[in-house]
């Protein structure tokens, strides 16, 4: 089968394989859009759309993701799973029919989740969110209390401002996108983000900050604030106009700010519409008395919750007295906003379309009824805002789902609605590990891997790891988020080494620079096991083009002693052929590495006797020559090579090798010849070599006897004298 | 040096030089260009840093780099130089992994440039020498080296520096005809390759390397063929080393640990407190001297090369306020410096000296 990589099919399956609204019956398998359901959340553009999957069951419904290109009702398919992806392809298994065998569609291909991490944008995200996840892990264990408390505060916030950041560069470039369907695509991951941002601003209030009853709603309030922002343009909007007052908005804007709160700026309107209509100026003044005497909580202050609590209760009989005397009959307007700070229900629900939402509702609805709510009793007060705000109408989107688990301060429930409901692990991973560092999932332990925050952090790892994972199929594609992952690997006690250890092996090493990298890592955490075969990989790259010098030193680096033989072995070999050596800069510097193999050894010696030759240093070289026969270093096979270098030395007008060592030669020469096996059939080739051989040994047989005979007449003449 | 601009590229810098001022003119740099590995789809791109920055009063950065442009580059950028030709300063010259030069393709790891000399090393030990005008190259090396050459400079005009993955410095004369070098200079026994080489911009007798265990050696290449000196530095991969091209007493070094620091040997340095204050790891190391041989005939005696222990005292300070990933390349120019990361950030800072 030929193996050609086809067009990738990207499925957009989440973490737990649900992005399309399965319950809504669309599906890609239908060729229908994706199910997008709209949802206001505020934040820069006026509507935000926030796709998320089906949660009916606990883990979700699978939805069907259609490959283009393959038909699976006519073709048996077949599949591979890989980290983070997946292969498919036609099989030609064809029922019992064998008679008839159709070409097959020549064709793999690759199903990718995590289809997020294409986008340039996000990549940010991912990168700037190491540093700070890097960061967290290093906080000093020892912080404890207030200022470890702070610290985790802040990183909280670091984090959600590196999400608004990728959301305002995403949201420009939404703007800017011309095509419309990639500008939907890109909306569509502003609001993803939006929403994530959202939850983790709340989750940082409830879990990690832990505000008290009091201080709670001032941070609810900021949140709402945060993520309903629509209201500051219009402020803008209508304070920017010629005449205010007369603004098509000015109503809807004053009641926003009730709704939200900021009844400072809602004042300070209202006295704007008192100046210039006398009919209303007293209720405005009146109202605006009520907005001015409001008690809040301010920070710094000494003021119990019980005096509050007296405070408010007296300021609500006041705004309740008003109303009922009629003050604000004569004005609907001011009339509804009075209702709204008596916390009236129904004159909230009037206000939907400014509310924009269940958990706005909730806030505003805690503002003016229950102000000092305790954390204890608001999973109560956010259910019932909830169902009183959707009024059987619809039912509870994700969204809705993970907010109220967090209300009810569940967390487990918040991280796994939310790895199901987002398309990656970007959030639950780095979520998860800072619930963790605020030590609130000590007690649930996974029944499988180790816990749950190392389990998500070696997914999101992983992820980080098949990011543009090249196939087997084509070399052009890099992977290049790997870098990061590592770090994750390395702050995952129990099984991140061993993840780490799978997924560094298969990088593909591309050039050496990218496989120094890679070695660094390694090297760093002892991973002598994958040094060894980096480097003998890059070792086997350099033999097949040729470059013995690099071999050497990969195989040096490896300490592989059986590489570094047969590295040396193609040197000699080599040598053999054309009578010199390559690469003398790397061989005759080997130092301490030359013990690494018995032929390394040999081929530095080797190079050595040639250099004392060279140098016309010729005992030291007869002698080394001799050694290295004597020793066994030298292989069998090279003898006659040794030997035949001997004959220069043994031709020399001065007696080089002494009488002692020319035995010793002889009786090498002799063990070489003696050892030998006869050949049967020789053919013409075999015996022209025998030929020269034979001559050699002659030779050889010549020159040795007579440099015997020259250097007993010299011993004997020296001791003699 | 107390401000650093980051900015998150998306890419993984792989190289960053700055566009060369024309000499002696007052103007400061502006315009670096950026090379990016290990992607999907490598660029080449040109970014600026003028004071436009300060027009988008939104939130927008102050003297944030804005992209000029850029443009694909087919596989990894592995280094980068500006080439100057004729009057207009057309674009980076690059040259880059899957090199044509060999037929095996392999990867070019440096070039360096000298108008209108082109030079290019590669791991298969191959230099090659072009001539901006010339289609093929003018003269080629085959098997200069047994091992990868990582780096090459220039030293004097015909001549070139290179260094390699066996830990040897290697100089190069094109006037000699052979394959062999004019000289091999090397620290001996470990074999530790050197990644980077830089030359002293006044004396060019004076050389600093950087090798693989993060250790800054200095050379001077008229004698010996041992480092004058040897520096305990970074703690991985020393990936760059520059002098400052008009403050040679300055140097900086970046590496695979994630820092970036600058050297200050000037002499007449006293206790610059000025230096310590922001954040990072600041240090100050013992000049090591290893060299047995007294420079005293010298008439300049280089900061660097300078043996007396006494007042060798190097002050080192960290750019980087906290650590990440590699940082694989860094170039100065005047008060300005740029360095890329494995982290997908460039750095910029225009205030090096204040």
């Amino acid at each position: 089968m030929a193996e050609r990589r086809g067009p990738c099919g990207i499925g957009g399956f989440g973490p737990a394989g649900s992005t399309g609204g399965a319950r809504a019956g669309s599906s890609l398998a239908t060729g229908a859009e994706p199910e997008a359901r709209a949802r206001s959340f505020g934040g820069p553009a006026n509507s935000r759309w926030l796709r998320l999957g089906a949660m009916e069951e606990l883990d979700g419904e699978p939805t069907v993701t259609l490959i283009p290109g393959v038909n699976s009702s006519k073709k048996q398919m077949c599949f591979d799973w890989g980290p983070g992806e997946m292969l498919v392809c036609e099989t030609s298994f064809n029922k019992k029919e064998k008679s008839e065998t159709v070409p097959g569609c020549p064709v793999i291909y690759i199903i990718r989740k995590d289809v997020d991490v294409y986008s340039q944008i996000l990549r940010k995200l991912f990168n700037e969110s190491h540093g700070i996840f890097v960061g967290l892990q290093r906080i000093e264990e020892e912080l404890t209390g207030k200022s470890r408390k702070a610290q985790l505060v802040r990183v909280s916030k670091n984090y959600r401002s590196v999400i608004r950041a990728c959301m305002e560069e995403m949201h420009q470039v939404a703007i800017a996108a011309k095509d419309p369907a990639c500008s939907r695509q890109f909306s569509s991951q502003v609001s993803i983000l939006s929403a994530m941002e959202l939850i983790w601003n709340l989750c940082e209030i409830l879990f990690i900050e832990v505000a008290p009853a009091g201080p709670l709603l001032l941070h609810l309030l900021d949140w709402v604030r945060l993520h309903v922002c629509e209201v500051d343009n219009l402020l803008a909007d209508v304070l920017g106009s010629e005449n205010p007052r007369k603004h098509e908005s000015f109503w809807k804007l004053v009641t926003i700010l009730v709704l939200q709160g900021r009844l400072d700026e809602a004042r300070q309107m209202l006295s704007k519409e008192a100046d210039s209509s006398p009919t209303s100026a007293g209720m405005c003044r009146i109202l605006g008395d009520l907005m001015r005497t409001m008690p809040v909580l301010s920070p710094g202050t000494t003021q119990t919750l019980t005096e509050l609590e007296l405070k408010w209760q007296h300021w609500h009989e006041e705004c309740e007295r008003h109303l009922q005397d009629g003050t604000f009959a004569s004005s609907p307007h001011l009339e509804s906003l009075c209702k709204i700070m008596l916390g009236d229900e129904a004159a909230l629900l009037e206000q939907k379309e400014l509310l924009n939402n269940w958990y706005h509702f909730l806030v505003t609805r805690l503002l003016y009824s229950h102000p000092t709510v305790k954390p204890i009793d608001l999973h109560f007060y956010a259910q019932s805002s909830l169902d009183l705000f959707l009024g059987g109408e619809s039912s509870p989107e994700p969204l809705d789902n993970i907010l109220m688990a967090a209300f009810e301060f569940d967390i487990h429930q918040v991280i796994k609605e939310c790895s199901i409901a987002l398309s990656n692990w970007w959030f639950v991973a780095h979520l998860t590990d800072l619930l963790d560092h605020c030590k609130l999932l000590q007690s649930h332990n996974l029944y499988f891997g180790s816990n749950m925050r190392e389990f998500l952090l070696l997914e999101y790892a992983s992820g980080l790891f098949a990011h543009h994972r090249p196939s087997r199929l084509s070399s052009s594609e890099l992977c290049s988020l790997w870098q990061l992952g590592v770090d994750y690997f390395d702050y995952c006690p129990e099984l991140g080494r061993v993840s780490l250890e799978l997924h560094i092996e298969r990088i593909p090493l591309s050039t050496e620079q990218k496989a120094l990298k890679v070695l660094r890592i390694c090297e760093q955490r002892q991973m002598t096991e994958q040094v060894r075969s980096i480097c003998k990989i890059l070792a086997m790259k350099a033999v097949r083009n040729n470059r013995l010098g690099s071999a050497l030193s990969w195989s040096i680096r490896a300490k592989d002693a059986a590489f570094a033989t047969l590295v040396s072995d193609r040197f000699l070999r080599d040598y053999c052929e054309r009578g010199c050596f390559s690469d003398l800069d790397l061989i005759d510097n080997l130092g301490p590495a030359m013990m690494l193999s018995d032929r390394l050894t040999f081929l530095g010696k080797y190079r050595e006797f040639h250099r004392l030759y060279g140098e016309k240093r010729f005992v030291d070289a007869a002698s080394l020559l001799l050694s290295l026969m004597t020793s066994q270093i030298a292989p069998r096979s090279f003898w006659m090579t040794l030997l035949t270098d001997a004959l220069p030395l043994l031709e020399q007008k001065q007696v080089i090798f002494s009488a002692e060592q020319t035995y010793e030669l002889m009786r090498c020469l002799e063990d070489l010849t003696s050892g030998r096996p006869v050949h049967g059939e020789p053919d013409a080739q075999r015996l022209q070599d025998d030929d020269i051989e034979t001559t050699k040994v002659e030779m050889l047989r010549l020159a040795l006897a007579r440099n015997l005979a020259r250097a007993i007449i010299k011993e004997g003449s020296l001791e003699g004298s | 040096m107390e401000e650093i601009y980051a900015k998150f590229v998306s890419q993984k810098i792989s190289k960053t030089r700055w566009r060369p001022v024309p000499a002696g003119s007052l103007q400061t740099a502006d315009t670096f260009a950026t090379g990016s590995w290990d992607n999907e789809e490598n660029r080449v791109s040109l970014w600026s840093i003028g004071d436009f920055g300060n027009l988008d009063s939104d939130g927008g950065f102050e003297g944030d780099h804005q992209l000029l442009c850029d443009i694909k580059h087919h596989g990894d950028v592995m280094d980068l130089q500006t080439l100057s030709v004729g009057q207009q300063w057309t674009a980076a010259h690059y040259h880059t992994s899957p090199g044509s030069l060999s037929c095996r393709s392999a990867p070019c790891t440096g070039v360096v440039c000298s108008n209108p000399e082109i030079v290019t090393v590669g791991e298969d030990g191959r230099i090659n020498l072009f001539r901006a005008d010339h289609k093929e190259a003018v003269r080629t090396i085959d098997n200069a080296d047994s091992s990868t050459l990582h780096a090459v400079t220039f030293l004097r005009t015909p001549e070139i520096l290179t260094v390699n993955s066996i830990g040897q410095l290697k100089i190069w004369d094109f006037r000699q005809q052979g394959n062999e070098p004019s000289q091999i200079l090397s620290l001996t026994g470990d074999r530790v390759p050197l990644h980077c080489v830089d030359r002293h911009p006044n004396q060019q007798h004076v050389v600093a390397t950087g090798g693989q265990d993060g250790m800054l050696s200095i050379w001077d290449v008229r004698q010996g063929t041992m480092p004058v000196s040897l520096l305990k530095a970074h703690e991985a991969e020393m990936w760059e080393v520059h002098f400052h091209p008009s403050n040679p007493d300055h140097l900086f070094t970046c590496s695979e640990d994630g820092s970036l620091w600058h050297w200050d040997a000037s002499t007449d340095a006293p206790e610059k407190s000025s230096l310590f204050h922001e954040g990072g790891r600041s240090s100050i190391f013992l000049f090591h001297s290893i060299s047995n041989q007294a420079n005293v005939h010298q008439s300049v005696i280089s900061s660097w090369l300078s043996t007396d222990p006494a007042k060798d005292r190097i002050e080192i300070t960290s750019l980087l306020p906290n650590r990440t990933l590699s940082v694989n390349s860094l170039d100065v120019l005047g008060p300005c410096l740029v360095c890329g990361t494995d982290a997908e950030a460039i750095y910029v800072t225009r205030q090096l000296f204040s």
